[in-house]
């Protein structure tokens, strides 16, 4: 175990005695202006995860109506146009106001700092601001969807977005390009932070992987979204003066709009998986009671795929108009993502081999997320290709591919982090039983949901319709059926970690008898993350010296 | 370094030492650049695509601009930076009025490339080269990008003005001391230097692709 001892006295703030320093940090104010002024990380993590529940299940109330409305094949409930402001709302939240900021902002936010043994990020305004600039973002969002939404598919694709559609498209498009600056603020926080705010002794080589994760996202957050940014900037000027640029009758050319629309947004996928894949390795290694299996591999991966998933995004275009060319190189370079990725996948389930595994609610997560990864990951390799592409291309088949990927992947994940340090976030420990069967049912909820979409695509049914042939009714009944699974799984944590924070026995700092600099500092932590000077003095994942679990102590 | 450099610097919440936080500055600074980079770097792609594309229209469209101003705002714009890069020595060196007047200068020379941007637009309008066409002509996608690009410089250009402006009143008032502070003069030279090394990109891929 890394050890948190006082070696060597490092220069300390002024006008702090160490009483004030032993307060957790959810007891360093009560106001609400204590929290909506404060800089420290693990606040603004709070402040975070507040705000994306919000968002989590606005974006989920529009599945669930759309979910809702496809139990019929005629439609029941929605217009034409309202099924498309349903399924736009419904990808632009949870793409934008929930995926993107989900891991990073708490978790991420809350963590860095206390694995790498710093009291804050490096910017902790920065922070504090790239949360209000969130939240303004959201305000947009919300304005857009109170107005009565838009229709485009949360792609905005051109012209339709730019000349064609109605509703609010600027508002929406303003909400997504300022909820970019809260990405890059954060990328640039928490590359720095590494960089300049490890403890002595925190070499490179011993960070956590959910810290060589969060880095590899940054770089991403950081160099895409203004990408994003300035296509939306584009297609603005072209909606509201006019100005061609993506539309042919203007002197415009659309696949301009696509190209740099994937190219942001193809990586934005693995801004979303990547710091699941950290959640994961450090949920493996805990449960396994081990080392990570390969650590030099699974921290390179991270950076592999980030590196390699700024090249691929041209095959979201293989029907769009590409050269045979480019699509044959795309499909290729997509391809070759599957080989970092599946070291991870390797490496992790390396890791449990001959471990000391126990059965806990975020081991449950972790396995749930490995499996359908795994079959999201898969899939991705079959829509790589370009023949089955043309074949399953805008159907039912991509959007379980990618409901896979950043529901089965990146949700479980966030779960799985939720359950994993909850204790440390709020010092209680929650009902197992209660997070077991909630593992379960988002894991059977998520398969029946999603694999009959599968076979939709296959047999044909386009994505964005809500009018069907009635032979393909079975499978959406089904897939609906599982949706409402998944929502009581999704409601679930709510009860009973809510009332872990009302009822529950203080969780102690190691409840998990896990190895890292997080589980050295009392549970809530310090406001300044840890009671002296952290001096490593350990490699990562040290878990001969980690205390057994809480419930063989 | 030493404690009499360094003294008047403010240790910020989260470093334990002055060189760790004056790397975490000069990083998170360098990476908001590389994003701005990036940003750019769309309207430049999609130059790029124009005229890869449309060869014949993208140089007729080009030839059209004023490449004589276009030619002095580059020469005035690299002037500006060199008034800054000697605002940072003098800043380093501890000569708080030469650094006031390297940045009054500087900000001068970066309004008079917008009233120059403005003439040029001006006397663009006139010659009906103009960003809103409404209909598809050959040319249309590079003269808009031109307009997108340049507004989008000035924009930037604007807001270097601004921070050069604030930052000279600071130091000039004394708020700002130099050489303990001149972190605020070494920032605000690396986003004018940034805006600067844009132009440089922008001048060559919009005026000179004509014959």
């Amino acid at each position: 175990m890394t050890d948190a001892v006082a070696a060597t006295p490092q220069v300390a703030h002024k006008g702090k005695d160490t009483a004030e320093e032993r307060v957790s940090y959810l007891r360093a104010g009560h106001s609400l202006t204590s929290w909506l002024t404060t800089t420290d990380h693990k606040r603004i993590a709070i402040l975070y995860l507040v705000a994306i529940t919000g968002f989590f299940f606005i974006g989920g109330a529009a599945a669930a109506l759309m979910r809702f409305e496809l139990i019929s094949p005629h439609g029941m409930v929605l217009s034409n146009e309202g099924y498309s402001r349903a399924f736009t709302m419904h990808g632009v939240i949870m793409v934008w106001f929930f995926l993107i900021p989900s891991i990073p902002n708490t978790f991420g936010n809350f963590l860095i700092p206390l694995m790498i043994g710093a009291k804050d990020l490096a910017f902790p305004r920065l922070n504090l601001a790239s949360w209000y600039i969130y939240v303004l973002g959201g305000c947009f969002t919300l304005y857009a969807l109170v107005g009565g939404g838009v229709d485009t598919g949360w792609t905005f694709y051109t012209p339709l977005s730019s000349m064609f559609a109605n509703g609010h498209v600027v508002a929406l498009i303003a909400a997504v390009f300022i909820s970019g600056f809260s990405s890059i603020l954060t990328g640039i926080n928490f590359i720095v932070t590494i960089h300049t705010l490890r403890a002595p002794g925190m070499k490179w080589t011993r960070l956590p992987i959910f810290v060589w994760s969060h880095y590899s996202t940054s770089l991403i957050l950081v160099l895409a979204t203004p990408v994003l940014a300035i296509t939306l900037v584009l297609l603005a000027a072209e909606r509201l003066f006019g100005v061609g640029v993506f539309n042919p009758a203007l002197g415009g050319d659309p696949l301009l709009f696509q190209h740099l629309f994937w190219f942001y947004s193809h990586p934005a996928v693995y801004i979303m998986v990547l710091p699941a894949m950290g959640v994961v390795s450090e949920l493996v290694c805990a449960a396994a009671h081990k080392r990570i299996f390969g650590y030099a591999f699974v921290a390179g991966a991270s950076l592999a795929i980030a590196g390699v998933g700024f090249l691929v995004w041209g095959h979201h275009m293989f029907v769009a108009g590409e050269s045979g060319l480019a699509a044959t190189i795309f499909s290729f370079l997509s391809l070759v993502v599957a080989v970092p990725s599946a070291v991870k996948v390797y490496n992790w389930t390396a890791t449990l081999y001959k471990g000391d595994i126990s059965l806990d609610p975020p081991f449950l997560f972790a396995m749930g997320f490995i499996g359908l990864f795994t079959v999201g990951g898969l899939t991705g390799l079959m829509l790589a290709m370009l023949a089955i592409d043309v074949h399953v291309h805008d159907t039912y088949f991509v959007v379980a591919h990618f409901h896979y990927i950043m529901v089965g992947g990146a949700v479980s994940a966030f779960f799985g982090a939720l359950h994993y340090w909850w204790p440390k976030i709020t010092g209680r420990m929650y009902s197992l039983t209660w997070g077991r069967i909630d593992a379960a049912l988002i894991f059977v909820g998520f398969n029946l949901t999603f694999f009959p979409q599968f076979i939709l695509g296959y047999l044909g049914m386009p994505r964005r319709y809500h009018v069907y042939d009635p032979s393909l009714q079975v499978w959406h009944v089904m897939s609906s059926a599982g949706a409402s699974i998944l929502a009581v799984a999704y409601i679930l944590p709510f009860i009973y970690l809510y009332a872990a924070l009302r009822t529950a026995k203080p969780a102690g700092p190691n409840p998990w008898g896990a190895a890292g600099l997080e589980w050295t500092t009392p549970s809530p932590p310090p406001k300044h993350n840890f009671e002296g000077p952290v001096v490593v003095t350990h490699e990562a994942y040290a878990y001969e010296n980690a205390p057994p679990p809480r419930e063989r102590q | 370094m030493s404690e009499a450099a360094s003294k008047g610097v403010t240790l910020e919440e989260p470093f334990a030492r002055r060189d760790q936080q004056r790397e975490a500055d000069f990083l998170g600074m360098y990476l908001f650049l590389a994003s701005e980079i990036m940003l750019f770097g769309g309207v430049i792609a999609l130059l790029f695509a124009d005229r890869f594309r449309h060869p014949g229209a993208a140089e007729q469209a080009a030839a059209r601009l004023n490449l004589m101003i276009g030619t002095a705002n580059t020469v005035i714009l690299l002037t500006s930076s060199l008034f800054v890069a000697l605002a940072v020595a003098a800043a380093r060196a501890g000569k708080a009025r030469a650094v006031t007047g390297w940045l009054i200068g500087a900000s001068l020379l970066g309004l008079a490339f917008l009233g120059l941007k403005g003439v040029e637009y001006a006397e663009d309008l006139a010659e009906g080269i103009r960003p809103i066409l409404g209909r598809a002509t050959p040319g249309a996608l590079f003269i808009n990008l031109y307009f997108t690009a340049t507004a989008l410089h000035a924009i930037h250009l604007t807001v270097g003005i601004g921070l050069m402006g604030w930052s000279a009143a600071r130091v000039g008032r004394g708020r700002v001391k130099v050489p303990n502070q001149s972190i605020v003069i070494e920032m605000t030279g690396l986003y004018w230097h940034f805006v600067d090394v844009v132009w440089v990109f922008l001048f060559p891929f919009l005026y000179l692709p004509r014959h």
